[in-house]
């Protein structure tokens, strides 16, 4: 494990962004720097981090930084890589996207990773197109409230990470901004191995989930704790993480209602939602064990 | 060296000549013998570049922006509506001011599914910043997709060259190809380049003054496209248009892409009937070449193959806004249709009684 002390001081994220309050992406950026440092250079397609690095020449975030349309991010990344190959530069392509670049660009996720290019891809997801106002993504949670589910989302949710392992990329973890130092050791992985790397963060978001800014990485923490939320790792093969380990056991969780009740998006439901969510969690487990 | 080369192998060896670095595309027919040859190049160790087959049309050109944006010099090709699905990345391109090349083998737009040209699909791309080429044959395919590149990392802006889909994407004929280009080409310093530990952002929010600024600045090294194409210093004289028996013409006809040999046919053939008639061929649509538009003083038909519905054949309506004499529009050879010298003589003869309609057939 990387000790925090022992990571560069070098600032990254400069003071005063124009995040929101709690702002789980500025805790995943802020690692992104402590790791990698001025190798990383960002793709970011549209989203929050656009209005987060900052307006004109007050730039909030110190990478060398494309912004690119909704559903090009790997791609962008492809050409850049090759790029630094080529040149000599010792440069690795961040993607930085959220749930709603995943969804509308998934083919750019599916092609870069099955032709292994030379990237990192962090989803840093906060399940709903927050940017725009609170809508539902592919990665949205069970029953949860958005702008455009306001009875409830009803579709499925879909696991990125285990989608992009199936294509056989060369490194694939999630992690979670409420247990940062898992998510600097898995970046510090990542930014060893060659190839196309993919974490999914599981990012908490204050306004559109419905809770208190101050509560971000508390959320984000029962998320785990619920097992709702399972951090993972494969590299070469597949370990349930530190964090998640004790909930592998489904009597040491935190009762799932209390993640629930802990959010505006769920004060709709129903015990029997929550049980059925429960169904939905116990699944994803199996998966995994 | 004289090759016998298709339009579409002919953009392959200007891209080789080029020393491309970058090239990612998607097949479409009728541009898959490009991308199909540059790959068997690079097979071959033929041409030092890296080729990516990406998934869409959206990602080729994606990936050549990034690679672009990089520092190399990047080259795509694609066609209808791959062109089509890529378009929101062709603005991307343009305003972040990056000299990319691409070749469009015309072709309709579907439904109905139709693999033969029309030109609609290039004139899709005349609002977004490219500098759009558009080629007779085979030879000019070659020349105008080396210019591109001297031309686009001079101006930095994209730039777009246009083959008739099989009409000049299929067929052979014979190619002056150089033998080298003799500095003709050099690698030139980019204003910016994305790289490591230099923290420079592109694209992002800004204020509203920014966005105008930047098209005011595209417009301004767009109208300096014309001077660099005389002056290019490329083994073949060029510029924006092509003129054809012009001298003392009281009727011309304004058209562009592969059809226009047969109209040369064509006024060949009412020529020796003292018909005084010439041809102001586009060879670029983008700059427009209003200079010479605008100093006709004669009869003028446009020829267009592409159609913007609701008010007409497009290269007619941007000509009627510059010009200073009467000018007839005519759509014609819509999604393919066969329109050849015979037809040619008599729509001419019909323009010049004043008979000719708005459509063809
Ligand atoms: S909406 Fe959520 S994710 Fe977006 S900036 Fe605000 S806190 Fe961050």
């Amino acid at each position: 494990m990387v000790a925090i002390k022992d990571l560069s001081k070098e600032k990254f994220v400069l003071p005063g962004t124009t995040a929101c309050q709690g702002c789980p992406h500025v805790l995943g950026l802020k690692a992104l720097g402590m790791v990698l440092g001025d190798r990383a250079v960002l793709v970011v397609p549209a989203g929050c981090t656009t209005i987060i690095a900052g307006l004109k020449d007050r730039a909030s975030l110190k990478f060398p930084l494309l912004h690119v349309p909704f559903a090009s991010g790997p791609a962008v990344a492809t050409g850049l890589s090759s790029a630094f190959k080529r040149l000599g530069k010792y440069g690795i392509p961040v993607v930085w996207m959220g749930d709603g670049a995943s969804d509308i660009g998934f083919a750019t996720l599916s092609g870069a990773c099955i032709r292994k290019d030379d990237m990192i891809v962090i989803v840093s997801d906060n399940e709903a197109y927050m940017n725009t106002g609170i809508q539902a993504s592919g990665t949205t949670f069970w029953k949860a409230k958005t702008t455009t589910s306001p009875a409830g989302k009803k579709e499925e949710k879909k696991d990125l990470a285990l989608i992009m392992l199936m294509h056989r990329a060369d490194y694939v973890a999630t992690a979670s901004v409420g247990y940062l130092q898992d998510f600097i050791s898995k970046l510090e992985r990542a930014k060893e191995i060659e190839g196309f790397r993919f974490i999914h963060l599981h990012s908490p978001c204050p306004p559109g989930w419905g809770f208190d800014s101050s509560e971000t990485v508390e959320i984000a923490r029962m998320a785990v704790k619920c097992g709702a939320w399972i951090l993972w790792e494969f590299d070469g093969e597949l370990k349930i993480s530190a964090p998640s380990r004790p909930y592998a056991d489904k009597s040491k969780r935190l009762p799932l209602k209390e993640y629930i009740r802990a959010q505006r998006r769920f004060r709709h439901l129903s015990d029997e939602d929550i049980k059925e969510i429960e169904k939905k969690i116990d699944e994803q487990w199996k998966a995994l064990k | 060296m004289r090759k016998i080369l298709t339009g579409n192998y002919a953009v392959a060896e200007a891209v080789k000549l080029a020393d491309v670095e970058f090239i990612a595309a998607y097949p479409i027919t009728p541009q898959t013998t490009i991308v199909e040859r540059l790959a068997e190049m690079v097979e071959r160790g033929e041409l030092n570049a890296e080729f990516v087959r990406v998934e869409s049309e959206h990602s080729a050109l994606a990936a050549v922006y990034g690679a672009s944006a990089g520092g190399l010099r990047a080259f795509t090709a694609t066609s209808s509506h791959g062109l089509l699905y890529m378009y929101e990345m062709c603005w991307w391109v343009a305003n972040s001011r990056l000299p990319v090349v691409m070749a469009v083998v015309t072709r309709t737009i579907g439904p109905p599914w139709n693999i033969h040209t029309e030109h609609t699909d290039i004139l899709t791309l005349r609002d977004t910043g490219w500098i759009i080429a558009m080629s007779e044959n085979a030879q000019e395919a070659l020349d105008l997709t080396l210019l591109g590149f001297k031309i686009a990392e001079q101006v930095n802006l994209p730039f777009a060259i246009g083959l008739d889909g099989f009409q000049v994407s299929h067929t052979a004929e014979v190619v002056d190809v150089p033998e080298s280009l003799d500095g003709f080409l050099p690698k030139r310093e980019r204003f910016f380049v994305i790289e490591p530990g230099n923290p420079i952002t592109v694209g992002g929010l800004t204020e509203n003054e920014c966005s105008m600024t930047i098209r005011k600045e595209m417009a301004k090294d767009m109208e300096r496209v014309g001077e660099l194409v005389r002056n290019s210093g490329y083994v073949r004289d060029y510029d924006l248009v092509e003129e054809y028996r012009m001298e003392d013409a009281e009727y011309v006809v304004i058209s562009m892409g592969a059809w226009c040999g047969d109209m040369k046919d064509a006024i060949d053939i009412l020529r020796e009937k003292g018909v005084q008639i010439g041809m102001l061929r586009l060879r670029f649509v983008r700059p427009f070449p209003k200079e010479f538009v605008e100093k006709l003083d004669c009869k003028v038909l446009v020829v267009d193959r592409n159609y913007s519905v609701g008010l007409g054949g497009i290269i007619a309506t941007e000509v009627k806004s510059i010009a200073n004499c009467d000018v007839h529009g005519i759509v014609a050879g819509l999604g393919g249709v066969d329109v050849g010298v015979d037809d040619f003589v008599s729509m001419f003869r019909k323009f010049v009684r004043g008979e000719l309609k708005g459509w063809w057939p």
